[in-house]
């Protein structure tokens, strides 16, 4: 399906660079582990809920088991040593950790062998979580199909999960294929994942379990009226990814957006942290069969879209590598791009299809993520809309994956009912009017947009050569990614992380890694 | 001298307004009628719905054109202005020289959980916005831009600590009113260490007018499209101000 020629030697090429940088951050990754990776562990154990003063109590054991200055021989076996003592589940065990009544550290009363037995048991047990969910999701899409790409992605975000819910079925019932939910301002910094139903959130809502279920129960419906399966979306870049993965695939949600790059760039999240985080979250992604989703979209708002169209090209194949180091197959793999040239450049429009086109044939089998317009989205709603037309050209005729709808009103506020349904019509016409406009071209060779996509694959590829040399987290230091530069010591979260002692266990890990 | 006026459609004075929005009703003869009705409540004459389309189960969209009734005298009008000369980059540096006789020193950000950058940056940064230097760029300013999300204590306690003439704050998110709640914050804490007439305190962002930040406290405030030399050429403005 390519339509761009492209030199195939310089794609595996850049493949094997990006892949050889992978494997040095996972050299780190594979040393090191945090705070969320515990706590997610516990969450797939079963523990869940909140102590008095809603501190969810996956931290609370985890805090707990840090001030006795055992974290580095991680959650796992100090926990199910807990559970041999009391004899009773996994959440009344943390229930009664919480309250002192149990404590967190009589390993020595039991033989490894029970030890050993019982974190197997449990580590069954999570990754029976993860199979159940994906098998209800085939069950659903076996009854209600998934329809054509570009699947059209549609965001809510009123701060409150129950009108959100409203918002989402008027999306649905307009053409939504994907419903995200946006988080509420900053939730990727605070470490925890919040308890419960929530109403109120700034720009969005938060990412909490409940409202997981909620929004599914919702698109369920919606799903059985439109005859078609309609995606559930989440967030899991910040300081919670692993614990938003494993809430993820307890509520069976189809995709997260799961990005450490995006997490340091435009959240200054510590790169270490979430460079661990990552790795965990997306090994239970890979498991449970969510869709993840790349962040590099965002790198064209801080840098400029044609300048730095390599950037976006270059993180998107390490992006691959690493995702593919955690057990992400093709199919699972939304990595993002976007539509943001300055709408004012002559033949943007030619640029935006080179780009396009060069990410379709580096990625042939992947669900690519395409953002539309939103920085040059101008208070003109009208004009903004008419940029939205343009750039759903672009989307279903270089055959894009998935397709976050742009909105008219993006420069102004987080939609409105009519905002998401005008965006929608838009969409649906040109989809519709244009469905097979790209299987009848073919670019000109040695025209505009062949050259242009060469240049960015040479320039990617050059900074590829680059970030092997220098290492990427050196390349981060130094400002490549999005004009934005970040410490490798610097940031939030760095705190969180530990380095594993000889004693660390984590069977969870290594189930899903295929090491026992 | 009296100056009514009215929207203008194609015929002077005919009042010609274009108005959309969704009600929670089902679409129908009686919606639309609702429809109607409720712009008539609004003030308005020879209304016609000329689309109304379902949204959701329960939801109505409508496009509505309709003649205003009232008309207002402008000349009663009154907005708040700023007023400075917007002068260049060479004469704002030799401006600043003679002025102060030491670079002007300016810190900037964004407060609170805001995490846009990109419209301090293009003030603030070497780059500059739409071929506009940057205050970086200028040799007569000295700019910190500390980037995003800084506590407001850390924002002021680094303007003591750099004797800063200026201090520039961004905010983007406008949700429940978050920027205001975060330049009051600001605003509050310089004058609780008794530190608010020290520095030119300067707002901006996509949804700041200067009308709101002078409300809050502010020396004045820049919407979108604020290019650096504006913004330059205030800061010298009000200092030469203050200074007689
Ligand atoms: C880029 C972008 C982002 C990037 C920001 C990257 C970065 N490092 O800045 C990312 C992806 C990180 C982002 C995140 C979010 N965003 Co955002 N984002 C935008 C976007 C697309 C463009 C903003 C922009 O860069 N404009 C270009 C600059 C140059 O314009 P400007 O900011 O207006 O600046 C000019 C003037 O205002 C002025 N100015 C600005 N600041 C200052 C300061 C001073 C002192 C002076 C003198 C002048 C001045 O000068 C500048 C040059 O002329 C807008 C949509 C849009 N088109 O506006 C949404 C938008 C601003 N985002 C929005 C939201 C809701 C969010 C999130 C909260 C979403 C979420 N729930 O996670 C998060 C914020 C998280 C957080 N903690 O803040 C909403 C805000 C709605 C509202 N009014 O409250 C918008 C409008 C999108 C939407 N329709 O929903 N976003």
């Amino acid at each position: 399906m390519p339509q761009i020629p492209i030199n195939t030697q310089q794609i595996t090429k850049s493949k094997q660079l990006a892949k050889e940088i992978a494997d040095q951050v996972q050299l780190f990754i594979n040393d090191h582990a945090s705070v969320s990776v515990e706590r997610s562990v516990l969450r797939l154990y079963g523990v869940d809920g909140i102590d008095h003063n809603d501190t969810p109590l996956p931290n609370r054991l985890v805090e707990i088991l840090q001030q006795q200055g055992d974290l580095n021989g991680g959650i796992s076996r100090p926990f199910a040593s807990a559970m041999l003592k009391s004899g009773l589940n996994a959440q009344q065990t943390a229930e009664q950790v919480e309250q002192g009544q149990l404590k967190l550290d009589n390993i020595a009363n039991f033989s490894s062998i029970e030890l050993d037995n019982r974190e197997q048991a449990l580590a069954l047990e999570a990754i029976k979580v993860m199979d159940r969910s994906n098998a209800r999701k085939h069950a659903k899409i076996a009854k209600n199909p998934l329809p054509p790409q570009p699947w059209r992605y549609l965001i809510v975000a009123t701060g409150n999960i129950y009108e959100d819910c409203t918002q989402a079925e008027s999306a649905a019932y307009s053409g939504a294929d994907m419903i995200a939910v946006i988080r509420s301002t900053a939730q990727s910094l605070i470490d925890y994942v919040p308890y419960g139903p929530t109403t109120e959130g700034f720009g969005g809502t938060y990412a909490t379990q409940a409202n997981f279920r909620i929004m599914r129960d919702t698109l369920d419906k919606a799903s059985i009226e439109q005859g078609r399966h309609i995606r559930l979306v989440n967030y899991a870049s910040g300081l919670c990814m692993a614990e938003i993965a494993a809430c993820a695939a307890f509520e069976d949600l189809d995709v997260l957006l799961n990005d450490s790059m995006y997490g340091i760039l435009f959240r200054d999240i510590n790169m270490q942290r979430t460079f661990i985080d990552q790795h965990f979250s997306r090994l239970i992604c890979a498991r449970a069969k969510i869709l993840i989703n790349t962040g590099e979209d965002n790198y064209l708002t801080t840098a400029d879209a044609v300048d730095n169209a390599h950037t976006v090209t270059a993180s998107q194949l390490i992006n691959e590598a690493m995702a593919k180091n955690a057990g992400l197959t093709d199919d699972l793999l939304g990595l993002g791009h976007a539509f943001e040239i300055n709408p004012e450049i002559e033949n943007a429009f030619l640029y935006e299809l080179a780009h396009a086109e060069l990410a379709r044939a580096l990625f042939p089998d992947a669900p690519l993520k395409y953002m539309p317009p939103t920085k040059y989205k101008s208070t003109d709603i009208f004009y903004s809309h008419c940029m939205d037309t343009l750039f759903n050209m672009a989307s279903v005729m270089t055959h894009q994956g998935i397709h976050l709808t742009g909105i008219l009103t993006e420069a102004l506020h987080t939609p409105l009912m009519q905002d998401r349904y005008k965006s929608i019509s838009s969409v649906n016409y040109v989809f519709n009017a244009a469905r097979g406009l790209g299987d009848e071209l073919e670019y000109k060779q040695n025209g505009f947009i062949v050259k242009r996509a060469q240049q960015v694959l040479d320039e990617a590829e050059a900074l590829l050569e680059r970030t092997k040399l220098d290492g990427l987290m050196q390349t981060i230091e130094q400002g490549a990614f999005g004009d934005i530069k970040r410490p490798m010591e610097g940031g939030k979260g760095l705190e969180g992380v530990f380095e594993k002692g000889v004693n660390y266990t984590n069977p969870v890990m290594d189930l899903l890694e295929g090491r026992s | 001298m009296k100056e009514p006026i009215k929207p203008y459609g194609d015929t002077l004075n005919d009042g010609m307004v274009q108005l959309s929005f969704t009600l929670p009703v089902e679409n129908g003869p009686r919606a639309m009628k609702a429809a109607e009705v409720y712009v008539s409540q609004l003030n308005f004459n020879k209304i016609s719905v000329v689309h109304a389309q379902k949204i959701s189960d329960g939801f109505t969209y409508f496009m509505v054109y309709a003649e205003a009734n009232p008309s207002i005298d402008y000349s009663t009008i009154e907005a708040t202005e700023m007023e400075f000369e917007h002068m260049d980059f060479y004469t704002i540096n030799a401006l600043i020289k003679e002025t102060l006789n030491r670079p002007l020193r300016v810190v900037g950000g964004t407060i609170g959980n805001d995490a846009h950058t990109v419209g301090i940056d293009a003030i603030m940064n070497m780059k500059g916005y739409n071929q506009d230097y940057g205050l970086e760029r200028y040799p007569e300013i000295d700019a910190d831009n500390l980037g995003s999300q800084i506590p407001c204590q850390e924002m002021v306690e680094y303007a003591v600590r750099h004797h800063a003439d200026a201090i520039l704050v961004s905010q983007t998110v406008t949700q429940k009113d978050s920027h205001i709640l975060h330049l009051t914050e600001l605003i509050d804490l310089l004058d609780k260490q008794g530190l608010r007439d020290q520095y030119l305190l300067l707002a901006g962002g996509a949804k700041i007018s200067h009308e709101l930040a002078i409300k809050l406290g502010y020396d004045a405030g820049f919407g979108p499209g604020t290019l650096p030399s504006q913004v330059a050429s205030l800061l010298i403005t009000k200092i030469i101000e203050r200074a007689a």
